[in-house]
Parts: C-alpha cells; sequence; structure tokens
C-alpha cells in the first residue's frame, strides 16, 4: 500500500515533469499559433481540439506542466526554508520576543497565499513567473513558520525535553536530536500539502487573470479562456483541469509515501 | 486564563496597529502616483496637485501616518477614486454575500469533514479507510475553480437546475433568489473544504489513536468510544483548531476565486477590481477589514486551544521558565 502511494506519486509527477521538459524541444504544434479552425473538435491533428484562437490545444496545455512545476518547486522551496528557521527560532525566543513573532504571524497569514500574491502582481505592475514564485513562496513561509512554531512549542513542553535540558543538552543538540525530528514528518506533509497548494494557487493567480502573461499560458488561463465555451468545447475545461489535478495529486501521493516512510513511528497504524 | 486574555487582547490591539503599519507602508511602496491614478490621463499638473491636496498625499510621510491612523480611528476608510463613493459601506454590501457565502460553506466543511475524517482514521488500513482517503486526496488537488466550472457545466448549463452565475441586484431583498445564488458556491467551496479539513482531522485521529495514554486507558479497561470521548477528542481537536482558523481565514479572503467563477459581488471581487483600477482606497479598505477578521480569527483559535489544552495553561511557555 505504502509502496503503491509512493510509486502511484512518482508516476504522475515523472510524467508531468516529462511533459514539461519535453516541451522546451518539441510540441505537437507551435502553442501560440494561430492554425486550425476556431473551437474545433478533437481530430487526428489537433488531439484535444483548438482554442478560439484556432491555437492547438494539446500543445498549450503540455507547456502548461512546465510552468506549474516551476512556480510550485520555486514557490515551496522558499516557503519551507524561510519558514522553518523563522517557526523554530520564534519557539526558542523569550516570551515577549515570540509573542511578537506570533502577532507578525498573524498579521502576515492575514495575507493567505492568493491575496499575497495579488497585491505583488499590483505593486510589480508586470505579472512574471518570479512574482508568482516569491508571492507564493512568501505567504506560503507564514503558514510554515506558524505550524512550526507550534509544534516546536508542544515537543518543547515535553518532560524529556525538560530532562535533555537539564542534562546539558545545549540548544543546537536539542534542536537536531529532539525538536526536528519530532516536527519535520508533520512539517513534511504540510509542505508537500503546500508545494500542491502552490501549484493550485498559481493556477488561481492565472485564472484571475493575474498569472504570468501569455504566450507561457498557465493551466489557470487556459481554464479562465474555456469557461465562456464550456457548453461548444468541453475538453477546454476538462484537460488542464485534469493535468492539474495529476501534477497535485503526485505531489500529495509522494509526500503521503516519504512520510510513511520517514514515519516509522506509523507503521502499524496505516 | 483572565491574565492571557488580557495579554492576548493587547497582543490584539498591538497587531491590529502594526497591520495598519505594515498596511500604509505597503501601499505607499505601489508603483504610481494616486493623485494621477485619480484623475486618469489628461489631467494637467494644477489638477493632479488639487487632487494631491485633497488626498493628503503631498504632505510628508509622518504627516500622511497620522491622518491615516485618526481616519481609521473614526472609521472612515476614505472613498473610492473610482466611483467616489465612501469605501466603508460598501465593503458592508460586499460582505453580505461573502460573509454567508464563507461561513455556511465553513460550517457544511466541518460538520462533513470531522466524521469522515475520524473514521477514516478508525477504518485505516480497510477499503473504506482507503476510499475515503481517496475521496480527501482527490479533493485536496482539485483547485476549487475548476470544481465550480464543472458544477456550473453540469447542474446549470446541462440540466439548468440552478442559476449558473450572478446575484440578486437588491442583496437579500429576495431571500430565496440570494440563496438560490449561493447554492451553488457554497458546495463548491465545502467540497474542497472539507477534503482538506478531513485530511487534518484523520491525521490528528490517528496520532491519538497510535499514543501510549489511549493505549493505556484500553488496558484499564475502557471502551474505545469511552476512550476517545475522555482522552482522544481534546488532544486531537488542538492541531485540528488551528488548522480550522487558518481554513476559515483562507477561505473568507480566497473567496475570490469562486466569486469570480460565479460572478458574486463579495469582497474578493471588489478587492480584484480594486487592484485593476489601481484605486487604492477600496484596496486599502479591504485589506484592513480582511486583516481585522483574521486577527479576530487567529485570537479566538488561540483562546480557544487554550481552553481545551492545560498543558498550555499551566506550563506551556517554555523549558526553564
Amino acid at each position: 500500500m505504502k509502496r503503491l502511494t509512493l510509486r502511484l506519486g512518482l508516476l504522475l509527477v515523472g510524467f508531468n515533469l516529462a511533459v514539461g521538459l519535453l516541451t522546451f524541444f518539441w510540441t505537437p504544434h507551435d502553442p501560440g499559433a494561430m492554425i486550425g479552425g476556431r473551437l474545433s473538435p478533437p481530430s487526428w491533428t489537433h488531439w484535444a481540439g483548438t482554442d478560439r484562437l484556432g491555437r492547438d490545444f494539446l500543445s498549450q496545455v503540455m507547456v502548461g506542466a512546465r510552468i506549474a512545476l516551476l512556480v510550485g518547486a520555486g514557490a515551496t522551496l522558499l516557503g519551507g526554508a524561510v519558514g522553518i528557521s523563522l517557526g523554530v527560532l520564534a519557539a526558542y525566543a523569550r516570551r515577549g520576543l515570540d509573542d511578537a513573532f506570533a502577532a507578525a504571524l498573524d498579521i502576515l497569514i492575514a495575507f493567505p497565499t492568493l491575496l499575497l500574491a495579488m497585491l505583488v502582481v499590483a505593486a510589480s505592475e508586470t505579472a512574471s513567473l518570479g512574482t508568482a514564485i516569491l508571492a507564493i513562496g512568501l505567504a506560503m513561509s507564514a503558514i510554515i513558520a506558524r505550524l512550526a512554531r507550534i509544534l516546536t512549542k508542544r515537543v518543547l513542553a515535553q518532560d524529556y525535553v525538560t530532562a535533555a535540558r537539564c542534562s546539558g543538552l545545549s540548544w543546537a543538540r536539542l534542536t537536531r536530536t529532539h525538536v526536528l525530528p519530532n516536527i519535520l514528518p508533520t512539517l513534511a506533509v504540510a509542505l508537500a500539502a503546500q508545494f500542491g497548494l502552490a501549484v493550485i494557487a498559481e493556477a488561481s493567480l492565472s485564472y484571475l487573470g493575474l498569472g504570468a502573461p501569455p504566450p507561457n499560458a498557465s493551466w489557470g488561463t487556459l481554464l479562465q479562456q474555456a469557461q465562456s465555451t464550456v457548453h461548444r468545447a468541453p475538453i477546454g475545461v476538462i484537460l488542464p483541469g485534469l493535468a492539474l489535478v495529476s501534477l497535485v495529486l503526485g505531489i500529495n501521493f509522494l509526500a503521503d509515501g516519504l512520510r510513511d516512510l520517514l514515519d516509522p513511528e506509523r507503521e502499524g497504524a496505516e | 486564563m483572565t491574565r492571557y486574555l488580557l495579554r492576548r487582547s493587547f497582543v490584539l490591539a498591538l497587531s491590529l496597529i502594526a497591520a495598519g503599519l505594515a498596511l500604509f507602508v505597503l501601499l505607499r511602496l505601489l508603483p504610481g502616483d494616486p493623485a494621477a491614478a485619480l484623475l486618469g490621463v489628461g489631467a494637467t499638473e494644477a489638477q493632479i496637485a488639487a487632487a494631491r491636496a485633497q488626498i493628503g498625499s503631498d504632505l510628508p510621510i509622518p504627516a500622511q501616518f497620522a491622518r491615516f491612523m485618526t481616519d481609521l480611528a473614526r472609521f472612515d476608510l476614505g472613498e473610492s477614486f473610482v466611483t467616489q463613493a465612501p469605501v466603508l459601506p460598501e465593503i458592508g454590501r460586499r460582505l453580505q454575500v461573502t460573509l454567508p457565502l464563507t461561513l455556511a460553506a465553513f460550517l457544511l466543511a466541518i460538520l462533513v469533514a470531522t466524521p469522515l475524517g475520524i473514521l477514516a482514521a478508525l477504518w485505516a488500513g480497510d477499503w473504506r479507510g482507503t476510499l475515503l482517503s481517496g475521496f480527501s486526496q482527490l479533493g485536496l488537488a482539485v483547485p476549487v475553480f475548476w470544481i465550480g466550472i464543472l458544477l456550473v457545466w453540469v447542474l446549470a448549463v446541462n440540466l439548468r437546475l440552478l442559476p449558473a452565475s450572478g446575484f440578486p441586484m437588491r442583496g437579500w431583498e429576495d431571500p430565496a433568489g440570494s440563496f438560490r445564488a449561493l447554492i451553488l458556491p457554497v458546495l463548491t467551496i465545502a467540497l474542497v473544504m472539507s477534503a482538506s479539513l478531513m485530511r487534518y482531522v484523520r491525521s490528528a485521529a490517528l496520532d491519538v489513536l497510535g499514543s501510549d495514554y489511549l493505549r493505556n486507558a484500553r488496558a484499564l479497561g475502557a471502551s474505545l468510544p469511552e476512550a476517545i470521548r475522555r482522552h482522544a477528542l481534546r488532544n486531537g481537536a488542538l492541531p485540528v483548531i488551528s488548522v480550522l482558523g487558518i481554513e476559515l481565514a483562507t477561505t473568507l479572503l480566497g473567496a475570490v476565486v469562486v466569486e469570480r467563477v460565479f460572478a458574486l459581488p463579495g469582497l474578493g471581487s471588489m478587492l480584484l477590481l480594486a487592484i485593476q483600477q489601481r484605486d487604492y482606497p477600496s484596496v486599502q479598505g479591504v485589506l484592513l477589514v480582511s486583516t481585522l477578521m483574521v486577527l479576530l480569527i487567529g485570537f479566538a483559535a488561540d483562546v480557544l486551544q487554550r481552553l481545551i489544552d492545560p498543558r498550555l495553561r499551566e506550563r506551556g511557555r517554555r523549558p526553564g521558565e
């Protein structure tokens, strides 16, 4: 069962990654070229039909994989690094400092991923992949930091930590031997979920018209364009959505599989 | 507890001031001259100068901040650059859509997710648990706006059961119409939200079910339901409450996407429009009100956790204190 989740995850993410990499060299047609009829149905030349400007739809969906992975991975790396460091430090800090941290996190969380991203886009005037990564990653770091802080505090409240402190263990070693091993499995699950959510957040931004501009069409942009023609060309709504779900599902599977490997305590429960 | 409440309220007040400051700085960092944005292209220098004086953007930054804070203290969020209407009443109108939408979806999601999550933990390992986890996995991977589009396609376009989009112009004067307009959006949010909540409930329940104290309780003769009621619920609720707070806040503000799918005149669509039109007073107003709501939710979640967990109350600060 465990292996199966991990394998499914590897398969789905691997597939999306392969497609994303492939688009650097080859797509069935030029995704930006208006070469077919408007909203033509799937055919041998256009496997997924064309969009309302006559562009090959499959090629566009394939390019979407590249953008989704790039933004998702970039944002997760940024959010994880910043979030875990801040969260653990806050839990160790003195009372006043810790409260200030907690309050600052509350404020940061007051701007959920999407909202903060909207602001960053507004501030930078031109939306790009970079602004999306920065915005989504920063918003994520607040969520991760808050979770890391709560988890760390729960570990620090345990008797064995007090015992370890009494026996003279330094904060650095305490973090390495007791805190991190206890909080990382939960954080890994959260981070993986956040990776998936980052992919979704990117698509949402694009759906709102605030994502990276064409011709690097994100799945969100494709969905937004196809929504008004859903009665004539349902595939325009179905294909990008399925691609998005397959990637996020794969990431989540991968995370679950990894957690089971990382956390031997859970072995009996699954 | 009283001391904690006082201290936490003080922190809340400080947070509000800090949030006001952060917003003030953030909005001054935005590119473009708000006075120019107010008048549009073709305005003369004199007109722009007059507009600056009118909105106060010609004052030095500290004076601007003082004015900003006093306006806030009087609940004056200014007027929209675009419509010239006061911002606060407009936010109130928008909340009449966003609040019912979010709260109904939130409650529905909790009602669905809590029992399903606990069942998924109890059934972990057999096919029923796998099925429930599969549902939750799928729900987590599905973007909320895609669910919305699919629901519209199936229920509104094909079956013509419910309105595909829009909200009655006159708000809640026709409750049945407003209610019908909100059914699909609420379903959309609740579906996605319950999947993610269920995952947290399941994970918390698994943690508790695998714990030594529960095994001890069972060894001492408590039945499983009894042991769960006395020991598992409180312990399991802690991480879930913290997640619930974040989830509610995210949904409240993240409703912007769902509002866009269903063309609802909510707070999110107000913000999106204001950003596109560079309508700073509206952006600022929406963000301030959102921040206030989110801080209040965080406050409630923290207090709730304290009430439930005596360890946080008595010695939860940190060792050596």
